[in-house]
């Protein structure tokens, strides 16, 4: 129950910079999501907040107090691992009683903490179990049990879900969300699934290479993507890239297609300047299979090279200016190979991006 | 239509049982029957210089007589006693040792063979060694604490009841404290970091993650090196004659030194193989003791990932 500061955090291992001087401030009861790829420095970040890897620059303060040199049974943190990370000697029970224990609690109030924890998480079946007994759900269940019941400043998810299937991934995410609307608490979690991050976080930030790319609300990282690293990232089907000229008012491709440069857009490119054009596959729909009519909506003709059935959606493949390209049917219809179609393209939500820097043309 | 009855040996139902056989057979000759042999002839009053005493049979005299034997308890009791405390020093040294060399990061393997070498040499050369070593006279511990100044006169290490059994133990202990040192050493590179860093986070400090999680982890490897350890340390008996010979007045004299002097100083072979017997029960017993102790640790670690 405190807000976390990162202030420069530095990580080196050795000569090897890994994080570089990263600054986040999360709010009292934040749900915040470190997201990136492999590498780039999220689990290290995490990792130092909770006291784990010790911080080469820079300091992290969990509510007043800065932590950098406190051990982490002083930080008063809870953390949940990928691993679980449950003392295999223990019973479930004991496994959630064993911080209380450790800081010497009656009795008593062991008793009821536990029993509360175990409620919340559905565990009250299994108290007696060891974690050998348990699958891979239930082993989760617990080790976040194990969290809950000390009551800490913040909770911090080390990538809890990846070793699950997908369908107890999903449910237990829904539960992860369910539990901090219960337990008001400053979380931090770490994953590398683009979805876990847009549907837990109250504020995402996204990571690569040791650098945070962009922070924000989950809406406003999918809607305004401050790079092509996070316009791809984040989104899935992800946006589609494509390199293009600004001629004039044009947006003009390597096949000298062109469409209009973007009513929101103009006045922040220049005439010439080499750009990325980004669209997400939802803004390109076949006409008439669209989510709702784009006002300053264009239209191109593109030949389809596949297509991949989902249900609600069909994901159709095709390519723009030698470039794949996908776009998304809605209420869909069945699509044969090498059919061609008219495609409304939403330009209102379309991205333009500088093509030396990466960077967003909203941004520079 | 005729049919050729298969010779038994081809039939499918005998053939895991010929399969066994040769197992049997051996085990059968080289185990089975000299235990046999033995108990047989804890039975008699056989005597190695008169084998025809082999048919010589006397009941339970041999047992009657080692039961009511004060000398036979007593080494009976100095071997439990040596077990316990050469275990024990085993452990705790074995322990540290294995959490330190754990730490380090750079030479571990060096330190790793260097710390066998006890091990590879021949008990009886050890037994030598630290009979030079414990010597009142010549031997380099008394120089050592008389150059020193630590003390005037010369210790009788060999001699006095309590300082030679504390002088067999140390040899004892330098010469397999690594068995539990591999072993632990063995158990800490299996052991899962996360429980350790779940355990820091939960609020403990490095005693309690040592007392709670790496300790409860590492008891099966205990278990399995005080199982083999004790089954080495109850027929103790190179170091021993060697150092002490059972001496002085028979005070350090453990069960085999006994049962040797027994079987092949006083050709007695028949209560010899009785003592044994009652030697072998020991060891059995303790054994089924780690072991019990190895199953029941062993339980939870199928959680441990």
């Amino acid at each position: 129950m405190a807000e976390i500061t990162l202030t420069n955090i530095v990580k080196n291992y050795g000569k090897l910079e890994v994080v570089h001087g990263i600054n986040l401030d999360i709010a009292h009861n934040e749900f915040v999501v470190l997201v990136g790829p492999s590498g780039c420095g999220k689990s290290t970040t995490l990792r130092m907040i909770a006291g784990l890897e010790d911080i080469t620059g820079g300091t992290v303060s969990i509510g007043d107090v800065v932590v950098n040199d406190l051990p982490p049974r002083k930080r008063n943190i809870s953390m949940v691992f990928q691993n679980y990370a449950l003392y295999p000697h223990m019973s479930v029970r004991e496994n959630l009683g064993f911080g209380l224990k450790i800081a010497k609690q009656d009795e008593a109030t062991i008793i009821k903490r536990v029993d509360e924890a175990a409620d919340i998480l559905g565990l009250d079946e299994l108290m007696d179990r060891t974690p050998a007994e348990l699958s891979g759900g239930q082993r989760q269940r617990v080790a976040m049990g194990r969290a809950i019941v000390r009551h800490p400043e913040a909770f911090l998810f080390d990538e809890p879900l990846s070793n699950l299937d997908a369908k107890l991934r999903v449910q237990m995410r829904t539960e992860i969300k369910k539990l901090h609307q219960k337990v008001k608490t400053t979380v931090v979690y770490v994953t590398h699934d683009q979805v876990e991050a847009m549907t837990l976080a109250d504020r995402i930030v996204v990571m690569k290479d040791g650098y945070i790319e962009q922070v924000g609300t989950p809406m406003d990282v999918f809607n305004n993507p401050v790079n092509t690293f996070v316009a791809s990232f984040i989104g899935s089907p992800p946006m589609n890239l494509l390199p293009a000229t600004i001629k004039g008012k044009n947006i003009v491709f390597a096949d000298d297609k062109s469409l209009p440069v973007p009513v929101r857009l103009t006045g922040l490119v220049r005439d010439g300047q080499e750009v990325v054009f980004g669209l997400r596959p939802d803004d390109l729909t076949p006409v008439g299979h669209g989510i709702a009519e784009s006002g300053d909506g264009a239209k191109v003709t593109l030949d389809i090279v596949l297509s991949e059935l989902l249900g609600t959606e069909t994901i159709l493949y095709t390519s723009i200016a030698g470039q794949e390209a996908q776009g998304k049917m809605f209420g869909p219809r069945i699509v044969a190979p090498g059919e061609t179609l008219e495609f409304d393209v939403a330009m209102d939500k379309a991205h333009l991006f500088d093509a030396a820097t990466g960077k967003s043309v909203r941004v520079e | 239509m005729a049919t050729k009855r298969v010779p038994f040996w081809q039939r499918e139902k005998y053939t895991p049982y010929l399969l066994l056989l040769p197992a049997f057979l051996i085990l059968m000759f080289v185990v089975l029957l000299p235990l046999l042999f033995s108990l047989y002839t804890s039975f008699t009053g056989y005597r190695l210089i008169r084998p025809e005493s082999l048919y010589d049979w006397v009941g339970l005299r041999n047992y009657r007589r080692i039961f009511t034997d004060g000398d036979f308890w007593s080494a009976f009791g100095r071997t439990i006693l040596f077990l316990t405390i050469a275990l024990n020093l085993e452990f705790l040294l074995g322990l540290g040792i294995a959490l330190l060399i754990n730490k380090i990061t750079w030479g571990q393997r060096t330190l790793r063979t260097i710390m066998m070498f006890p091990m590879m040499f021949s008990p009886i050369l050890v037994g030598y060694q630290f009979k030079f070593v414990f010597n009142d006279n010549i031997g380099i511990l008394n120089n050592a604490l008389y150059a020193l100044g630590l003390s005037d006169g010369a210790i009788a290490w060999l001699v006095d009841k309590y300082l030679a059994m504390f002088a067999i133990i140390f040899a004892e202990v330098w010469m397999s404290t690594s068995v539990f040192a591999i072993l632990l050493l063995a158990g800490l590179f299996a052991m899962p970091r996360d429980p350790l860093e779940a355990a820091k986070v939960d609020g403990c400090n490095s005693w309690q993650v040592f007392r709670h999680i790496t300790l409860p982890f590492l008891m099966p490897f205990v278990f399995i090196a005080m199982t083999i350890r004790s089954l080495d340390v109850a027929r103790a008996y190179d170091i021993v004659d060697v150092m002490t010979g059972g001496g002085p007045a028979g005070r350090t004299e453990l069960l085999w030194t006994m049962i040797a002097r027994t079987g092949y100083d006083n050709a007695r072979m028949g209560q010899a193989n009785a003592m044994a017997y009652v030697s072998i029960l020991l060891s059995i017993a303790f054994t089924y003791y780690f072991f019990t102790k190895l199953l029941a640790a062993r339980k939870y670690m199928g959680g441990a990932e």
